[in-house]
């Protein structure tokens, strides 16, 4: 079941996603973090944040849900200091640092911290929050923005850094091959879509930020669609995002192209999810006769 | 306070039956690990056919295989919950949020729940009888067709006043209008204008139980934080029970 990013090896695909994961402490309860391919941590600023006003979540029956939680996190500093260590003690494995900022200059400060941050594996750069004003999204929704992120945070940095990419964009494929010609070491696609649900009975969206970002089973066959476009046009490793929630989920995302996957809005449901997926992983692999999960990386294309 | 870890369990439908026009109580049988050491204030999220997120409901009872919810049908969730039968399976997670601090009940400790907040109120009023103590319930409804429970926590030995919005049972008002002279301590769970006026109304501290629409539930997702005076708190991990003096209300 190993797979790799860039220099790193997992022992399996499996990565539960930033946002959905806090810093692991309340899956431990549930399981043995130790079984993750890697861990995504909580979405880190150069400032401290409380996100957005309430409600930050919709149903949206059974396909998925809408978030606009608004990047709340106790800010890099504190994070270094005090969520990372004690990450470290439930987990051994890939420590990846999933950060975002408003800013050229927050997108350098807080990839620093988490590249002298000896918990940190890699660092996954958000260029795609739906869910914050002037910032996040921003970055992620124009080819030159995007490049001139990955430049900077790659010059000011020696660890692998994966930039994560919006679908809420007409091109996903231009700003991937920005990102590559700007050095980026690897990419993880696709974060929400931006979405809306409305009260009809209040007359009102659900949402108190009016959009968030739609995530969930739902929008698996576009992520699917993106990754696979994504990998036919550049060469770096791509880490497949969105709706998985199974292992014959998994399989299907590595077809695309993706070289490891992650979990996000099925750990909200179900908290041993990344588990359950792990522990089925095998069974499919052989229904499929595969052997080694190197061989269906982008097998389609 | 000793809280347990969350489970993920299958539970039984024993029984599911209305209590009013719109609420109802569903009783549940299922491995006694997993409703073993629930605490008075904590809720379980319950996983419903065609719905993706987990609808969380608070414990109303909870003892040896036995949980015992009731829920008011408000969308399409509780809806579901209501055409359920005896016999079908549900997939629950126990053991959810801090629930209420009995330890600083004092010796008389007051205990309000405004319509759909009164079944919380049960598990507490049960567990602080068992230590003796004297126990004020006030119960708020709007009018008389909604009143449920009154009799559940007489038979507690507690005593309980019942008030209506439009006075058609028990005294005419909300809840501030029927509290005793004395009380010791308070916990409350309601509707937050209840809560407002209740944490006015008496002087001393108490605890108050928030409802947000959540993510996860367990502390993952950030999706339920509110503005506490000591930084955000998540309802569903840091609460749901939250002290009065910690709130921004």
């Amino acid at each position: 079941m190993k797979t790799r990013l860039s220099n790193i090896e997992l022992k399996n695909p499996v990565i539960p996603a930033s946002g959905t994961y806090g810093f692991g402490e309340e899956f431990a309860q549930v399981y043995d973090l130790n079984i993750l391919g890697g861990i995504s941590f909580k979405g880190t600023t150069r400032e401290a944040r409380y996100g957005n006003a309430l409600p930050r979540i919709a149903e949206c029956g059974g396909y998925g849900m809408i978030n606009a939680v608004g990047l709340q996190n106790p800010g890099v500093e504190h994070v270094v200091a005090h969520e990372l260590p004690r990450l470290r003690e439930l987990y051994k494995g890939v420590v990846i640092a999933n950060v975002s900022g408003f800013s050229i200059d927050d997108y350098v400060f807080t990839s620093q911290l988490m590249d002298q941050a000896p918990e940190v594996d890699i660092i996954e750069v958000n260029i795609s929050c739906p869910n914050v004003h002037n910032g996040g999204m921003a970055f992620g929704t124009s080819p030159e923005a995007a490049a001139e992120v990955t430049r900077a945070v790659k010059a000011a940095t020696r660890k692998p850094i994966y930039m994560k990419l919006s679908p809420n964009v007409t091109d996903i494929v231009s700003i991937a091959k920005a990102c590559e010609e700007a050095g980026a070491d690897g990419l993880c696609l696709i974060n929400t879509m931006l979405g809306m649900r409305i009260d009809i009975r209040r007359r009102q969206p659900i949402i108190a930020n009016r959009y968030g970002g739609y995530s969930g089973p739902g929008i698996f066959p576009i992520a699917l669609r993106m990754v696979n476009q994504v990998a036919r046009a550049t060469s770096l490793p791509i880490i497949g995002c969105g709706g998985i929630s199974s292992a014959e989920d998994v399989v299907e995302m590595m077809m695309a192209g993706a070289s490891a996957v992650e979990i996000g809005a099925a750990n909200l449901i179900n908290p041993t999810i990344c588990k359950d997926i792990i522990e089925a992983l095998p069974d499919v692999m052989a229904a499929n006769r595969i052997e080694h999960l190197s061989e269906i990386i982008g097998v389609v294309n | 306070m000793d809280l347990q870890k969350m489970k993920q369990t299958q539970f039984t439908i024993l029984r599911n039956e209305p209590l009013t026009a719109e609420v109802w109580r569903m009783t549940l049988e299922g491995d006694a690990a997993a409703v073993s050491g629930i605490r008075p204030g904590q809720f379980v999220e319950l996983q419903l056919p065609g719905l993706f997120l987990r609808r969380p409901i608070s414990v109303c009872d909870a003892y040896d295989r036995l949980l015992i919810i009731i829920y008011k049908v408000v969308g399409k969730g509780t809806a579901a919950m209501a055409a359920m039968q005896a016999g079908m399976q549900l997939d629950v997670l126990t053991h959810l949020g801090n629930g209420y601090d009995l330890s600083l009940a004092g010796d008389h400790p007051l205990l309000v729940g405004g319509g759909v907040g009164v079944p919380p109120m049960y598990m507490l009023a049960k567990q602080l009888r068992e230590q003796g103590k004297d126990v004020n319930v006030v119960l708020g409804f709007n009018t008389q067709s909604e009143v449920f429970s009154e009799e559940d926590f007489r038979a507690l030995g507690c005593e309980v006043s019942v008030t209506t919005v439009d006075g058609s049972y028990g005294t005419k008002g909300f809840v501030t209008n029927a509290l005793p002279a004395y009380s010791s301590y308070y916990y409350a769970c309601g509707p937050l204008p209840m809560l407002r006026a209740l944490a006015k109304a008496v002087s001393h501290d108490g605890e108050l139980s928030m409802e947000e629409r959540m993510g996860c539930g367990f502390g993952a997702c950030m999706g339920c934080s509110i503005q506490t005076v000591n930084g955000p708190k998540r309802v569903c991990k840091d609460g749901p029970v939250f002290k009065a003096s910690e709130l921004k209300l």
